[in-house]
């Protein structure tokens, strides 16, 4: 159910002085001890940013799309770290429960992960099977009333301190396409479960991700999300599609945070007796980020308001994450270059989101996925006229 | 025991103030507006006290413009049971917010109203203290610490150079200093649920109020801008500077 006007404001208001009170001050301490605090978890938790969209019968906010990349725009003026931490529970971890799972498994599941006890984890990219995630190898064989996994995932976000996993493995070895695959919830201490270490990454620190490797883990058959075999895909698919929209409104909130930053920089930094942004080149990188950023911020909103008219949006949602994530690395680009040296060392932050959104391009499907989804869709609806 | 906590509608206090072009006042159109900081800090001090299991209910009050009802709302996003919007267009003055105060405690007959000691707009640190006094109550202004005893308070006051403990019976009037507690973020699913809890509309005339201002601005002026600074070469020439310039030893 949409919020009214008041009560939505009031909501961003309070997510806003969060992010800003509370997230921004702590941003260097995360990323140097590659650490959220457990209290400032705590407070996430109470704050209920954790059921942002798990549906209000099953103890969540229940926000429209149109709502959520609102108040996700407003956690971008932070370092993404800070989302990571309930971001899987609100995205991908807990969607495909949310759109294609049983009412015993929204029972069991939802109203844990809307509260923070639980954090959900999504586990489809392997070793061998990234872009081509039709192609992945681990098999759920049907043993009884179980299923027995054998597989390793890797780079699985939140893999670390998830008490569950969305998985994708395939249940028809005689299928090698996306038909044999199917979406099974798995639980952190079932056997023959296991994660690895925590990867090192380029940026993104406080975030974890993790493999996650199984070796005859048994798992109930009653926990293929939805109860039937082969529909994994189609659930992986539409958690993605939404959380295309989710991704591009961060990728926009962290391109406002730049450009803020650019512009209070371009103020004070004085060169040839003036400040440089008097210096049209440097306009220049401003306006471009301002006018990317706006076009990007209108996207996803149209998008997000259309997902909530029913409207299939598969394309757009593509294009959003498409234009969004290369957008904000652009303006974190031209940021370090309006920052001159002081973008490139690390006691302003500016180097740090640098690194930080080079990701955005790369999960929740590549740019070059998105191309593709979206030319494909394309030339489907051009044939089909 | 019932707690009544009036909250006033003020600029948000990370707005930079700015006067109007005429002097007449300060600008508040398209300006962001949000509880004032001490009274946020009683509405969390009463929230606590009935977390706590000493307070039944708390009724949260704003006086003026249609949209204190936003400013309730957020009282009873951070956990208050109830509001009262009392509304008026006129300016209102700290005697004639403390009369329209004396008469919904009359109604209500709560035992303890906190108020912050002085609202962010302007500055007055009046309304607490007029409250007490047309009520006939004891009061604690300033406070950082509030025990609640068998019929009455202890109360911590921050005073010029230290603090002072005193006993007040209630029911009492307190105001609120800024180390009584640290205001909670109101959650997002309370946020949503306040929109569910009551908020009773009265105006001036239904409390027998007469609310004519009796004060009359003048003109507003802004601070002098501070000038920049300048740099000295020695010691020598900042002792003179401070001698002969600035005047100051």
């Amino acid at each position: 159910m949409a919020l009214d006007p008041d009560t939505l404001e009031q909501l961003l208001d309070t997510v806003r002085r969060f992010v800003r009170e509370r997230l921004v001050p702590l941003e260097a301490d995360v990323a140097a001890n590659d650490k959220v605090p457990e209290d400032l978890i705590e407070d996430m938790r109470e704050l209920g940013l954790f059921g942002l969209s798990i549906p209000e019968s099953y103890g969540g906010l229940g926000l429209t799309v149109s709502e959520e990349v609102r108040v996700v725009h407003e956690l971008g003026w932070t370092s993404p770290a800070f989302r990571s931490v309930f971001g899987t529970n609100v995205g991908i971890g807990s969607q495909g429960i949310v759109i294609d799972g049983t009412e015993e498994q929204k029972a069991a599941w939802l109203p844990r992960l809307a509260t923070g006890e639980v954090i959900a984890s999504f586990a489809l990219t392997e070793p061998e099977a990234g872009s081509d995630a039709g192609s992945l190898r681990t098999s759920a064989r049907r043993d009884g009333d179980d299923y027995v996994l054998n597989g390793t995932k890797r780079y699985i976000t939140n893999a670390p301190h998830a008490g569950i996993f969305t998985v994708m493995a395939r249940t028809d070895s005689d299928e090698p396409g996306a038909r044999g695959v199917s979406a099974f919830i798995v639980e952190r201490d079932s056997p023959g479960l296991s994660v690895g270490p925590h990867d090192k990454k380029m940026g993104q620190q406080g975030a974890h991700t993790a493999d996650v490797v199984f070796e005859d883990c048994r798992v109930p058959a009653a926990n293929i999300i939805g109860g039937v075999e082969g529909q994994g895909f189609k659930t992986a698919m539409k958690v993605l599609d939404r959380g295309r929209l989710h991704m591009g409104a961060i990728a926009n909130g962290i391109a406002e945070r730049l450009i803020d930053e650019s512009v209070r920089y371009a103020l004070e930094r004085e060169q040839f007796g003036k400040p440089i942004g008097e210096f049209q080149l440097v306009q220049a990188m401003l306006a471009d980020s301002r006018t990317e950023a706006y076009a990007s911020r209108t996207m996803v909103s149209d998008a997000a308001r259309r997902f909530d008219d029913g409207e299939n949006i598969s394309t757009e949602a593509a294009c959003c994450k498409l234009y969004s994530t290369e957008m904000v690395g652009r303006v974190a680009d031209r940021a370090v270059q309006i920052f001159g040296g002081a973008g490139y060392m690390a006691e302003y932050p500016i180097e740090r989101f640098y690194r930080d959104v080079r990701l955005l391009r790369i999960y929740e499907g590549t740019s070059q996925i998105q191309q593709i989804v979206i030319a494909r869709n394309m030339l489907r609806e051009a044939a089909n006229s | 025991m019932k707690m009544l906590i009036p909250v006033k509608r003020v600029i948000d206090y990370n707005v930079k103030v700015r006067v109007k072009s005429d002097g007449t006042g300060v600008e508040t159109s398209n300006v962001k507006m949000s509880m004032n900081p001490f009274d946020e800090i009683a509405v969390e001090e009463a929230v606590r006290l009935k977390e706590a299991g000493k307070v039944e209910e708390v009724i949260a009050v704003s006086l003026g413009v249609a949209q204190c009802q936003e400013t309730i709302r957020t009282a009873l996003a951070m956990g208050a049971d109830r509001g009262i919007h009392v509304a008026s267009d006129t300016d209102l003055e700290p005697l004639a917010v403390a009369k329209l105060l004396k008469a919904l405690v009359e109604r209500e007959s709560p035992e303890l109203v906190i108020l912050g000691k002085q609202a962010i707009d302007d500055d007055s640190n009046q309304t607490g203290q007029m409250l007490a006094a047309l009520l006939g109550w004891p009061q604690a202004t300033f406070a950082s610490e509030i025990e609640l005893g068998d019929g009455t308070a202890k109360v911590i006051r921050e005073i010029d150079g230290g603090l002072e403990t005193i006993n007040i019976n209630l029911p009492a009037i307190v105001t609120t200093d800024l180390r009584l507690n640290e205001p909670r973020y109101a959650s997002l699913p309370n946020i949503m649920k306040a929109k569910k809890k009551p908020i009773d509309e009265l105006t001036p005339e239904d409390l027998g109020v007469d609310v004519t201002p009796r004060l009359e601005t003048l003109k507003v002026d802004e601070p002098p801008k501070r000038e920049a600074g300048v740099m000295v070469e020695s010691v020598a020439e900042l002792v003179d500077k401070l001698k002969n310039e600035a005047r100051v030893i």
